[in-house]
């Protein structure tokens, strides 16, 4: 084939078939007058594999289950205040799905499948796909069945295909975190015909296969993959599941530098920057002709935590001392450019609703602070490590050596220790042997309830500061499958809440953003996974 | 002579045996004492207890150390380097596509420096004090003490951002082109090969920036040992003698200081070589180039034991072969250099 012959072949429609090694790409045609159905988008992490089931598949790559496979159910779509999109919580709507009921007693959900429904293949999509495909989320083991088990899915005799086109979970308790864990990505929905298909004696779940080979029903397909370098998202034409997406082709190119992924941007190559650092969000936010969207991740705060294993944190009062110790202000100034929600300075000591997060009743008062130490027979102070893990220095080391300059202030002398990436989830999260330290922890299911579990309950992973308390515990487990109706769930939450201000074991930073940058592009929409749903993108 | 040095050749291949087995040994303690719990890193965000302990066995990791070794060195045997944990692919392919990227951003960087360095200094020699002499020491001074990530940010700065005609920092090709089918990895010569004229181009320009900033950088060291091999050539009493003899300046120059001066300055290029390919990391980042810096820097971070493992060996080889290839151009210079006299 000669090269004009190709250019214009290329051009054409008729790029689907093409292999990786051909990508169906306009050829010499800068972004910037790109057609109106090519989107090119940037960020700094790498997709490491295309099966979100997999084994070390990180946390980038939770984008391909979401626009290449589709779920039994999604969530709605929002305005926020500043007029940015983010997906609805509190409406879940059909994907796979047509519809669904409860059973009478609530002990089983019955879905009806779409009867178009079809894969990207051409096959339909039948009830026997959704078991086998939610019967190896539920077998594979580490985070995908950490994950259902979150929506109390936890074995494969819980799915039953009905028949070809209804599809039953027989629930083990009444939780209302099960419907919204079905959104989340990783009940995905896989062709089970092509998976079966390249499974082996020794790989039954096909991870081989779709680790590198995607089988799914999603708005679309993978054109190519590139770990590294870049992702080819192209339209799958024949999508099922909702309405035809704008945009024919996504190009993600990965650019690990973010001064170089702002260039781009600003010059106006890219469509997109995706999880822009604060710093630029900041500066590019006024520019002519780029809209910055900063969207607050729900459910997520950044923390600072005493070690109650640790002898001076064990007493209330010194964690107390430290809450009103810390620069609230200048920290989330200086370390996350004001981007975010401040979680600090809240009016009353009781909540007066059960959002979650919200402003914790403390701000920086070092009077207090030092009162609260003396009372507590600290009033000379005491020596402590303040670890940071060198992975997330971006925001972990100018908040640590703000707190730092004032815990001096009150007499303890904290020494910043950096711990390095691999080693600071083992260190922090898993032997919870760090005195003092910084954590994050964001929960995709939205409830103040399921925060508490992961992050307040003893032993569980992000409660790194090893804090115990038998009303939490207690509390926690009533409310966590609770309906938000239920006349109990509200004062219940409440109560918690007010433990946890009163008792600090977390002592509330701010919420963090996720920024992303556009230009020439609309559509885009915050998620709780964090990663770019490429669905609803449309070229300005 | 031919039979001679293919013996000597594989001679110093047998010699290096012993080294690579001591690297392999090497690398698989060094990466296993590394801080950090690849299966915690890779059980994810809400991993339990349990799921960390399906990952570890997963990995392979419950297993004892010797036998660990056992189980690599005989997928060692059998050309297998293991999977990457952190890209998801095998080290091998990961390797096939990062190494030849690295190489010919390597490569053309120290032709390029070279084509600067060699005739500087040859210049800055020869006028001792003159203004080429003061030219080349600033810019000397000024290559090695720009950080490379600096000179990279700014080049894009000026003739990206500013300018703009340097193209999109989008890596080894903008994503308007067709990548070349993988003959060699070396974009140039895969598209040479192809006949894909507008892809050559394409790929030569994204090399543009970041082979000048890594040239900056290495132009230093070449250029004064240039200088210096030449000065302390121009010196000696050969050079006096051939010049006492009424041979022409050129030919003092080029065949009598110029050859002697060489073997110093390939040894610098040898080293220079072997310390760019590796130390390249933020000119790929910048440049967002997938090569092997950036990716042995991101495998170590998250304690990836194949693909440091692989990194390692492979740059041993690498270097294995560059020594070997030194050596043998050293007995091309100066014929009195030979393998057997030691």
């Amino acid at each position: 084939m000669n090269d004009t012959s190709r250019r214009s072949f290329l051009k054409g429609a008729g790029a689907t078939a093409l292999g990786a090694s051909v990508l169906p790409f306009l050829k010499v045609l800068p972004a910037s007058a790109a057609s109106g159905d090519v989107v090119v988008a940037v960020t700094g992490q790498t997709i490491n594999s295309l099966d979100i089931h997999r084994t070390g598949t990180n946390r980038p790559s939770y984008q391909v289950a979401v626009n290449v496979y589709d779920r039994l159910v999604s969530f709605g779509t929002k305005t926020l205040a500043d007029g940015s999109l983010s997906y609805d919580y509190s409406v879940i709507e059909p994907e796979v799905a047509e519809s669904w009921e409860f059973a009478d007693d609530g002990m089983a959900i019955v879905f009806k499948l779409r009867p178009e429904g079809k894969f990207q293949d051409g096959s339909p999509i039948t009830a026997a796909d959704v078991k086998w495909s939610f019967d190896r989320a539920v077998s594979v083991g580490g985070f995908p069945t950490v994950q259902m088990k979150a929506g109390s899915l936890e074995k494969p005799e819980q799915f039953e295909a009905v028949d070809d086109l209804t599809f039953k979970i027989n629930l083990l308790r009444k939780s209302k975190l099960t419907l919204p864990d079905l959104a989340v990505p990783v009940p995905m929905i896989i062709n089970s015909k092509v998976a079966l298909a390249n499974a082996t004696e020794e790989d039954p779940w096909a991870m081989e296969y779709l680790h590198k080979t995607p089988a799914g029903s999603g708005a679309f397909k993978v054109a190519a993959w590139k770990p590294g370098e870049q992702l080819v998202y192209e339209r799958n034409d024949d999508w099922t599941s909702g309405p035809l997406p704008a945009v024919k082709r996504v190009v993600l190119r990965e650019v690990p530098s973010p001064a170089t992924r702002r260039a781009l941007l600003e010059r106006g190559d890219v469509n997109m920057s995706f999880n822009m650092p604060n710093k630029d969000a900041k500066e590019l936010s006024d520019l002519d002709g780029i809209t910055v969207a900063t969207t607050p991740i729900e459910n997520s705060i950044y923390c600072l935590c005493p070690n109650l294993a640790f002898e001076p944190f064990k007493d209330k009062r010194v964690r107390q001392a430290i809450a009103f110790a810390v620069p609230y202000d200048e920290v989330f100034q200086t370390a996350a450019y004001g981007r975010g929600a401040p979680m600090w300075g809240g009016e009353n000591a009781t909540p007066t609703d059960i959002s979650w997060p919200q402003k914790f009743p403390y701000s920086t008062d070092l009077e207090k602070a030092k009162a609260l130490l003396e009372e507590a027979g600290y009033g000379d102070g005491f020596e402590v490590p303040l670890s940071i893990s060198q992975s997330q220095a971006d925001w972990m080391e100018p908040t640590a050596l703000l707190i730092q300059e004032n815990l001096a202030k009150i007499g303890i002398t904290a020494t910043i220790e950096k711990v390095p990436g691999a080693n600071w989830r083992t260190a922090s999260l898993v032997e919870k042997r760090l005195p003092l330290h910084l954590e994050t922890f964001g929960g995709w299911l939205n409830y103040p309830c399921y925060y508490f579990f992961w992050a307040y309950l003893e032993g569980h992973l992000f409660n790194s500061s090893n804090y115990r308390n038998e009303e939490i515990e207690a509390l926690t487990a009533e409310t966590l499958h609770m309906s938000v109706e239920d006349p109990d769930y509200a004062p219940k939450i409440k109560r918690m809440i007010e433990i946890v201000w009163d008792e600090v074991p977390r002592i509330a930073l701010w919420q963090p953003a996720l920024n992303v940058g556009t230009h020439d592009v609309s559509g885009y929409e915050y998620w709780f996974h964090r990663q770019l749903d490429v669905r609803g993108l449309k070229k300005a | 002579m031919l039979p001679d040095r293919l013996l000597t050749i594989g001679l110093r291949v047998a010699q290096a045996l012993p080294v690579i087995f001591g690297v392999i040994v090497v690398s698989f303690i060094l990466t296993r004492a590394l801080p950090g719990d690849p299966a915690v890193y890779f059980a994810g965000a809400a991993a339990d207890e349990a799921s960390i302990a399906e990952v570890r066995s997963a990995l392979g990791l419950d297993k004892s150390l010797p036998a660990q070794f056992w189980i690599y060195l005989t997928d060692l045997a059998s050309g297998d380097l293991g999977q990457s944990i952190s890209t998801g692919q095998s080290v091998a392919s990961d390797l096939a596509t990062r190494l030849p990227a690295s190489l010919e951003l390597t490569l053309i960087s120290l032709v390029l420096s070279c084509s600067i360095a060699i005739p500087l200094g040859i210049l800055a020699a020869t006028r001792p004090g003159s203004a080429v002499d003061h030219l080349c020491r600033v810019l000397v001074t000024a290559g090695v003490s720009l950080p490379t990530f600096f000179t990279g940010v700014v080049l894009i700065y000026v003739f990206y951002y500013l300018l703009g005609i340097a193209p999109s920092p989008l890596g080894r090709l903008d994503f308007v082109y067709i990548e070349p089918d993988q003959v060699t990895g070396f974009y140039l010569i895969d598209a040479a090969i192809a006949g894909d004229w507008e892809t050559w181009t394409g790929s030569l320009k994204q090399l543009v920036l970041p082979a000048i900033t890594l040239a900056l950088f290495t132009l230093a060291p070449l250029a004064r040992m240039t200088r210096a091999a030449m000065l302390s050539a121009l010196s000696s009493d050969y050079v006096r003698t051939a010049r006492a003899a009424g041979l022409t300046e050129e030919k003092v120059l080029s065949t009598y200081a110029f050859r002697n001066a060489l073997l110093p300055v390939v040894t610098t290029l040898g080293m220079v070589f072997s310390f760019t390919l590796g130390a390249n990391v933020l000119v790929e980042k910048v440049f967002a180039w997938p090569g092997i810096g950036s990716y042995a820097v991101e495998a170590l971070v998250v304690s990836d034991y194949a693909a440091v493992q692989g990194f390692v060996l492979a740059m041993a080889l690498l270097f294995v072969a560059l020594n070997l290839v030194i050596d043998l151009t050293y007995t091309m210079i100066d014929p009195r250099i030979g393998f057997q006299t030691k």
